[in-house]
C-alpha cells in the first residue's frame, strides 16, 4: 500500500505573527517557515507505517509556492520516499483554500492510488482545519478525523480520535482519510546524513493547471486585524488581597 | 435569509449551551431552522424548539445518525441543503468533523470557527492561533459556517418552533462506530463552565493536579489545563484550553503554574475576569490576568482553596 501525506509550508510556530500595518493580512516576508506541525505528525506516522511493514511507499505532496520544496525536502530527510510540489502560487501571501487544495489533492490521488491519506488536522496559519474532511468527501472515501491511535488491518483501520469530553473509536473502512491530532506521536529530528540523500530523492514538479483546479478563492479577504487587546490589570501581594479582590468585584 | 443549523446533541440530549450560543449568530441572519439529528433525537428537537429565534425544528432519528459520524451527518445535511442560504453549527469536535464535508460535497469553501458576523456574507475568524482577526466575504451561494461559541452570549428559552422529521437518505457506510472513552465527572462542562481553574507545566506532576482539582471542586468550577501540562501527561487531552484545545469564556477563569503561551491565550483571553498564580512574575499570563499573583503554587493554591 502506499500512502499520501500532504504537508504545508506555514510560518514557523515559534514565530511571533506580526499584522501588516495595512490590514492586507499577516507579514510572511523574511520570516522562518516550516512544515505545519500537525503534518510533521502525518509524516512521521506514515514513516512508522512503513516501518512496521505495513505500507510500502510514503509519498508527500505540497500544494503552494516554489519554496515549498523545502518542506517536501523535509519530510524526505524525515524517511519519506518521492516528493510532488504543485505550484499553485507565485506569492507566498496568497493562502490556497482547503477546498481548492482538496480538488488538486483529488487529481494526485487519481494519478497515484494511495490506499490511504495521512493529513495534519489544522494548518496553524489559517486554522481552518478542512482540508481531510473536504477531500474525503469530493474522493466518497471513508473519514477519521483528529486521530490520536491508528492501527491498520487489511481492508479496516481502527481510529481512536480526539472528540470534546474524550475519546471515540470508529473502524473505518479503506482507502481511507485520515487527519491525526497531536498526541499521535513525537515526529522525528532529521540526521544530518538523511538530509544529505533526501536532496537525490525524487521530487516531480506540477502545476494547479496540470490537475485542471481552479484556485480563485471563494473567501475574499477584507481585512485582517490585531485581536482586540485585554486592559493591564493589577498584581496582588497576597492571597488574602486575591480573595478579596475577587469578593469586591463579586467573581466569587 | 433561511438559516439550517445543527444542534449539538450527546446521547440523545441537547446541548442547550453550545447550540444557544450559536443560535445567536445564526438568529441574526434570518429565519432559523434547527436540525436535530441522532439516534433519539426528538426530546432534544422538543428542548431546541423552545430556544428564542428557533421558527422550526427538523427532527431526524435513524440508528446511523447515532455516533454522529461524519459521512451520515453529512449525508443527511446536504439532502436538506437546498432550501437554506446559511448552514451553521457550534465549533464542536463533531461540527469540525462534519462541516467540511458538507461544504465540499455542495463545492463551497467552509467559514470554520467564526467569531463575528458582519453582514450575510462576511464574517470575522481568528486565524494564526488568536492573533490576528480576519474578516472574510463568501462568494459562495451557501454559507457553510462553525460558530467559535467563546463570542457569543446562548439565547434564552422563549420560542415556539414547529417539530417536523427529516429522513436519512441513503448513503454508503464507510465507517461504524466502535467505542467512545468519555470521563465521568460530576464538575460542569468546560466550555459552558462559570469558572475554570486551569493547570500548567507548572504544577509538575499529574498527582499534584489534585490542588488544581480541589480549588476547582470549591469553587465548583470546570478543569483545564495548558497544552504542556497536556503534553507532559499531567492531565488528560480533553481538559486542553487554546488553540489546539477547547476554547473557554468563563465569568472567572484561573491560570495555576500556566506561562501564557500565545496558543493557551488564544484559548481563554475572552474569559471575563482572569486570574494567574506563577511563580515568574515575567510570565506573559500576567499580561492578560486581570489579578496577578506572584506566588509558589503549592502554597497558594490550597490557600487559596482554604479561604475562599
Amino acid at each position: 500500500m502506499k500512502v499520501l501525506v500532504p504537508v504545508k509550508r506555514v510560518i514557523d510556530y515559534n514565530v511571533k505573527v506580526r499584522v501588516k500595518a495595512d490590514g492586507s493580512g499577516v507579514d510572511l516576508a523574511n520570516v522562518k517557515m516550516s512544515m505545519n506541525p500537525f503534518d510533521e505528525i502525518a509524516v512521521e506516522e506514515a514513516i512508522r507505517l512503513k516501518e512496521a511493514g505495513k505500507v510500502e511507499e510514503v509519498v508527500v505532496v505540497s500544494i503552494g509556492v516554489k519554496q515549498a520544496q523545502e518542506t517536501l525536502r523535509t519530510a524526505l530527510a524525515m524517511g519519506a520516499d518521492r516528493a510532488i510540489l504543485v505550484v499553485a502560487s507565485e506569492d507566498v501571501h496568497n493562502d490556497i483554500e482547503p477546498l481548492a487544495v482538496a480538488k488538486i489533492l483529488k487529481g494526485v490521488i487519481d494519478e497515484e492510488q494511495p490506499g490511504l491519506v495521512l493529513c495534519g488536522k489544522q494548518a496553524i496559519d489559517n486554522d481552518m482545519n478542512a482540508t481531510g474532511q473536504m477531500l474525503s468527501a469530493l474522493m466518497g472515501w471513508s473519514q477519521a478525523t483528529f486521530a490520536s491511535a491508528l492501527d491498520i488491518d487489511g481492508e479496516h483501520a481502527v481510529v481512536t480520535r480526539e472528540v470534546d469530553g474524550g475519546l471515540q473509536t470508529i473502524k473505518v473502512t479503506m482507502p481511507s482519510i485520515v487527519t491525526v491530532d497531536l498526541r499521535l506521536n513525537e515526529p522525528r529530528y532529521a540526521s544530518l546524513p538523511n538530509i544529505m540523500k533526501a536532496k537525490k530523492k525524487p521530487l516531480d514538479e506540477k502545476s494547479a493547471d496540470d490537475y485542471g483546479v481552479d484556485v480563485t478563492p471563494r473567501l475574499e479577504v477584507v481585512k485582517t486585524s490585531e485581536p482586540a487587546g485585554r486592559a493591564a490589570g493589577i498584581m496582588v501581594g497576597s492571597v488574602d488581597e486575591l480573595v478579596a479582590k475577587l469578593k469586591e468585584v463579586g467573581a466569587v | 435569509m433561511a438559516v439550517l443549523l445543527l444542534a449539538e446533541i450527546t446521547d440523545g440530549e441537547l446541548s442547550a449551551d453550545a447550540t444557544g450560543k450559536a443560535l445567536s449568530a445564526a438568529k441574526s441572519l434570518g429565519d432559523v431552522t434547527v436540525l436535530a439529528a441522532g439516534a433519539s433525537a426528538a426530546a432534544a428537537g422538543e428542548a431546541a424548539a423552545k430556544l428564542d429565534g428557533v421558527s422550526k425544528v427538523l427532527v431526524a432519528e435513524d440508528p446511523a445518525l447515532g455516533h454522529r459520524l461524519a459521512e451520515a451527518t453529512a449525508a443527511l445535511i446536504v439532502s436538506l441543503a437546498g432550501d437554506y442560504d446559511h448552514i451553521m453549527a457550534p465549533a464542536t469536535t463533531d461540527a469540525k468533523n462534519i462541516m467540511p464535508r458538507v461544504a465540499a460535497l455542495l463545492d463551497v469553501m467552509v467559514i470554520s470557527d467564526i467569531s463575528g458576523v458582519v453582514d450575510a456574507d462576511t464574517f470575522e475568524r481568528p486565524i494564526y492561533a488568536g492573533n490576528a482577526i480576519q474578516t472574510v466575504k463568501s462568494s459562495d451561494a451557501t454559507k457553510v459556517i462553525t460558530v467559535r461559541t467563546a463570542n457569543f452570549d446562548a439565547v434564552g428559552e422563549g420560542g415556539s418552533g414547529t417539530v417536523e422529521t427529516a429522513t436519512l437518505p441513503d448513503f454508503p457506510t464507510l465507517s461504524e462506530w466502535v467505542e467512545d472513552k468519555v470521563a465521568e465527572s460530576d464538575r460542569p462542562e468546560l466550555t459552558s463552565a462559570g469558572i475554570v481553574v486551569s493547570g500548567g507545566r507548572g504544577v509538575g506532576s499529574e498527582e499534584s493536579f489534585a490542588i488544581i482539582e480541589a480549588l476547582t471542586d470549591k469553587l465548583g468550577a470546570a478543569v483545564g489545563a495548558s497544552r504542556a501540562a497536556v503534553d507532559s501527561g499531567y492531565a488528560p487531552n480533553d481538559w486542553q484550553v487554546g488553540q489546539t484545545g477547547k476554547v473557554v469564556a468563563p465569568d472567572l477563569y484561573v491560570a495555576v503554574g500556566i506561562s501564557g503561551a500565545i496558543q493557551h491565550l488564544a484559548g481563554m483571553k475572552d474569559s471575563k475576569i482572569i486570574v494567574a498564580i506563577n511563580k515568574d512574575e515575567e510570565a506573559p499570563i500576567f499580561q492578560v490576568a486581570d489579578y496577578g499573583l506572584v506566588a509558589d503554587l503549592f502554597a497558594a493554591v490550597p490557600e487559596l482553596t482554604e479561604k475562599l
